[in-house]
């Protein structure tokens, strides 16, 4: 079922949560939501499912408009972060809950939806623990009862809500890889809200990342890692570094002296850079570099993070060296970024606007070229 | 206009957009509001106000000369004697029964909570038989107090005996769950840092208790003052003498002297609505100090 | 056994360093002893030395027997009562706002603030014949004051705040998301209530039902004024002990009030297994 969010806003009391989002979903997709708490990422799976409803736009599951029915109309799933299971129900009675408040007519007979729900738990590798309560089961075994739950309803979208957010770490990668599996043999159109971007990244088809109530980039997750559109994605996805710069006749000045690095289309004028900390080349004195003191060094796993301080100002940034890299021991570093975005200041931290800003593409053969 | 405004409000509320997930119809609201309104309206509400009414049937003069007759003076002394006596014995009682559960691990604890609780299991009158069989004329005691010459039953002694009775549980199971939350953790730090056991107490689990105790303590006041089954069989009902309030309004209400009845029924009236209001308003201020009420 | 003997494996308490715990708990026992412990236990050896026959006696006397089935049928009809309308009024408190919800909550503490003597002549005034409710009810021939329905009164009065207070906060603490879900599953409100929300409230209705339940059983104060007390129609069990006492029939007296113990007991076990019964199995309990 394609699902499509056409300029949806939506505003508690008088705070605005959403600000006319728009978001087409294709059938048999997996999308993740992915911002930082209060980015709107839970409201607009709430509006999808019909828990909330918007203050203005339309939501349509293909093409009809679903934001006109109820949320027991809609026939989606859900599936909270705390599992929400009916406590005094088996779990079997869990799985089956939705089958029994069918009306009359279309309410499958018991024993279809007792083999139903045996079908489903078996589906969720929780078979022969249809007798159990709830609370005897483990987080996990209950997220997945949870899932088989959204499932017999035969739902036209699945909605995940943070689904792994109550589990530890060994559990979730486990089942981020069992949900997965779970949607490439179901083929459910699934939206599911996370705040881990790993999670997101590697589970979902497309990634939706959000920021206070708008949405700054959707994109596979190459395209989201490789080619932020804006200050905040390149932030708030994988690791970055920040340097003020100015933008002048297309290059990047430090203060008054250039970096090696063409902008392209950036307006004149106070500019930040973005780069990932891994992603530099070291240099030997230069002509266009950035350069800087070394202040502090750090031992991570496979590799060392050297923090530097840059230029009159004395900005810190941080690079990645390989752990054995002599240049560490250097008391001054030479390098320059390999991969970048720069961004200008009077668009930085304000989403909606740097969404229609075109940032600098990395162009790493422009980088390596030198000024 | 009051109900105008009142049903106003409660469809404003209730008629926001649809997004009935975890809502009921205003409708089905409106009815069960009124349901539990009129519940609460007949068998609470109208009481209350009957007993003021009925107080001032025959004028403010009437109900003034009722309270100021000598044997219902004698009778607000001797509740006023007897609350003063119970509760500070069931503070007490009280603060270290909570210490000794919530600061310890021992055997047998959860017993001792069942213990402590049992007097509300009981009924007032029981409460009462128990001091009678106890000391009255045919017990093994009896003909001892007599020959000594000490009065306990039909007099001030057994009425406050069987008022510490059924008062019995209140600070304790206002403080135990409470201290029980807090933990101990305080408590050794002040002993770390030299404190005594009477230090730590006063300077560091009084101030956290404190309004936990002023509860029970308003709980346990309150059933103090209003306690009639447990005081009426151990009182002998002497005039002037052992009569506390309660029973001096049976008496007067038996006399069919109505408005002397309910006028000294009002005085215990507002002692219940001071006793209800500083509860209610010790909950809003101070919900997290006492929140630890399992009840 | 040697291990216990030697507290190796068996400790009375826990070592702790915090001082007082022999003074407290002492002080806790010989108080618990002197006013509760030994007053009661003097009813079971009292109740112990009047013999088989005489107990039997006392146990099956007509009048015993009326006042016994009066107390305990009257209380049964008013914890139902309380238990329907007072999860009525929790869900009212709990889900709804309105103006004067504070003072309707409030309110509910009544009957444990006001004394039961004074609630007992107000009832009395307003379910009279010539009350404000009794006259009323007159026309149609319905009588609550003096039979027993007034005693039901009367014991609805002194319940409510129990069924109230005990569904109240587990009904706060209902999982908003719980019923969103079942409304995804495609229930319907009414669905939503019957079978989900009610369903894990069920232990504290219970615990709130044994509670009015048990209270109403031992209550004298409020019903002796309302109920008329015409013995083997109106006559509650603990007026009877009341009347025996007075008529100096000590072994009377303590025979009913063992059998009212004995019950109440019971019932405080009863409800104490269930409690742990739903714990076990749906890991909570009322």
């Amino acid at each position: 079922m394609d699902v499509s969010i056409r300029k949806v806003r939506k505003e508690f009391d008088r705070f605005a949560a959403l600000h006319e989002v728009s978001l087409d979903i294709a059938s048999g997709e997996l999308i993740a939501l992915l911002g930082p708490s209060g980015s709107g990422k839970t409201t607009l799976l709430r509006l999808i499912a019909g828990l909330e409803s918007p203050s203005a736009g339309a939501i349509f599951f293909g093409e009809e408009d679903a934001s006109r029915k109820s949320v027991q109309e809609r026939n989606v799933g859900f599936v909270f972060q705390h599992y929400a299971l009916f406590r005094h129900m088996t779990v079997a009675q869990n799985v089956g809950f939705g089958l029994k408040v069918r009306p009359a007519a279309t309410r499958p007979p018991k024993a279809e939806i007792r083999r139903r729900a045996d079908e489903l738990l078996e589906l969720v590798q929780l078979s022969g623990l249809g007798g159990r309560y709830p609370h005897q089961l483990s987080g996990g075994q209950r997220q997945r009862v949870a899932l088989a739950r959204a499932l017999a309803i035969e739902p036209r979208v699945l909605l995940l809500d943070e689904p792994f957010g109550a589990l530890d770490a060994q559990v979730r990668r486990e089942l981020r890889r069992w949900l997965r599996g779970i949607h490439d043999a179901t083929g459910h159109t699934t939206v599911f809200v996370t705040h881990d971007q790993e999670e997101a990244l590697e589970l979902a088809d497309r990634v939706v990342v959000m920021s206070q109530g708008r949405i700054e980039q959707i994109g596979t997750a190459d395209e989201i890692y490789d080619s932020p559109n804006s200050p905040f994605v390149f932030g708030f996805i994988g690791d970055s570094s920040r340097l003020p710069v100015r933008v002048a006749n297309g290059q990047l000045w430090l203060q008054d002296r250039t970096i090696g690095l063409a902008a392209r289309g950036i307006p004149d004028g106070d500019a930040t850079l973005y780069f990932r900390p891994h992603q530099i080349e070291l240099l030997d004195g230069c002509g266009g570099c950035i350069a800087g003191t070394v202040v502090a060094s750090r031992r991570v796993a496979a590799s060392r993070r050297v923090e530097l301080e840059v230029g009159g100002e004395r900005h810190r940034v941080e690079i990645e060296l390989p752990a054995g890299d002599p240049a560490a021991g250097k008391s001054r570093i030479a390098f320059r970024p390999k991969r970048w975005a720069v961004f200008p200041d009077r668009l930085a931290g304000q989403p909606g606007l740097a969404e229609r800003n075109v940032p600098g593409r990395p162009e790493p053969e422009l980088a390596l070229t030198g000024v | 206009m009051a109900v105008e405004a009142f049903l106003s409000a409660a469809i404003a509320h209730s008629a926001r957009p649809v997004a009935t997930a975890t809502g009921e119809r205003a409708g089905i609201r409106l009815l069960l509001i009124a349901i539990a309104l009129a519940f609460l309206g007949f068998f609470l509400f109208l009481p209350l106000v009957a007993v003021f009414v009925e107080a001032f049937r025959e004028g403010a003069a009437a109900y003034a000369a009722s309270l100021a007759e000598p044997e219902t003076a004698a009778a607000i002394r001797l509740t006023l004697t007897v609350a003063a006596i119970a509760v500070p014995l069931n503070l007490v009682f009280g603060v270290a029964a909570a210490w000794s559960i919530a600061k310890f691990e021992f055997k047998g604890k959860a017993f001792l909570i069942t213990l402590i609780d049992l007097p509300f299991s009981v009924s007032p009158v029981i409460a009462g038989l128990v001091y009678v069989l106890l000391f009255g004329a045919g017990s093994a005691l009896g003909p001892w107090l007599k020959a000594h010459g000490i009065e306990v039953l039909f007099a001030v002694p057994g009425i406050v005996l069987a008022t510490v009775f059924v008062t019995f549980p209140f600070v304790a199971r206002e403080l135990i769950p409470l201290m029980q939350e807090q933990g101990s953790g305080d408590e050794e730090a002040a002993i770390s840092l030299g404190a005594s056991g009477w230090q730590t107490f006063w300077h560091v689990t009084l101030p956290n208790i404190r309004w936990g105790l002023l509860y029970g303590v308003l709980l346990c006041n309150a059933r103090a003052m209003g306690e009639f089954g447990a005081v009426s069989v151990v009182s002998g009902r002497i005039r002037g003498l052992t009569n506390t309030m309660p029973l001096q309004v049976e008496i007067l209400y038996n006399e069919y002297n109505s408005v002397a009845a309910f006028a000294v029924a009002s005085l215990l009236a507002m002692l219940a609505l001071v006793t209800l209001g500083l509860k209610s308003l010790l909950e809003h201020r101070f919900a997290d100090a006492i929140a630890a009420k399992n009840h | 056994m040697a291990a216990a003997l030697t507290g190796a494996g068996w400790r009375f308490r826990r070592p702790s360093v915090i001082p007082g715990f022999g003074l407290t708990l002492g002080f806790t026992l010989v108080y618990l002893s002197l006013i509760v412990l030994i007053p009661l236990s003097g009813i079971v050896w009292r109740s112990a030395s009047l013999g088989t026959a005489q107990f039997w006696a006392i146990a099956t006397d007509e009048r015993t027997v009326k006042a016994l089935k009066i107390s305990f049928g009257a209380s049964l009809l008013a914890a139902t009562v309380n238990v329907l309308f007072g999860t009525v009024v929790a869900w009212v408190l709990v889900r709804y706002r309105f103006p004067g919800r504070r003072l309707v909550d409030a309110v509910v503490d009544l009957p444990f603030a006001l004394p039961t003597a004074v609630a007992g002549i107000a009832l009395t005034a307003i379910y009279a014949p010539n009350g404000w409710i009794g006259s009323l009810l007159a026309p149609y021939g319905i009588k609550v004051a003096f039979t027993p329905l007034g005693i039901v009164i009367a014991l609805i009065f002194i319940g409510l705040p129990f069924v109230v207070r005990t569904v109240q906060p587990v009904m706060e603490e209902i999982d908003k998301e719980v019923e969103e879900v079942a409304a995804t599953l495609g229930a319907h409100r009414f669905q939503t209530i019957a079978r989900v929300i009610l369903p894990g409230l069920a232990p504290a209705i219970l615990t709130g039902y044994a509670l009015a339940f048990a209270r109403a059983v031992g209550e004298y104060g409020s019903v002796i004024f309302i109920a008329g007390n015409i013995p083997y129609v109106s006559e509650i069990a603990p007026l009877l002990i009341v009347i025996r006492l007075e008529e100096y029939d000590y072994a009377a007296a303590t025979g009913i009030a063992a059998i009212m113990l004995a019950i109440s007991f019971a019932m405080l076990f009863v409800i104490n297994l269930l409690q742990a019964w739903s714990r076990r199995r749906y890991g909570y309990g009322g």
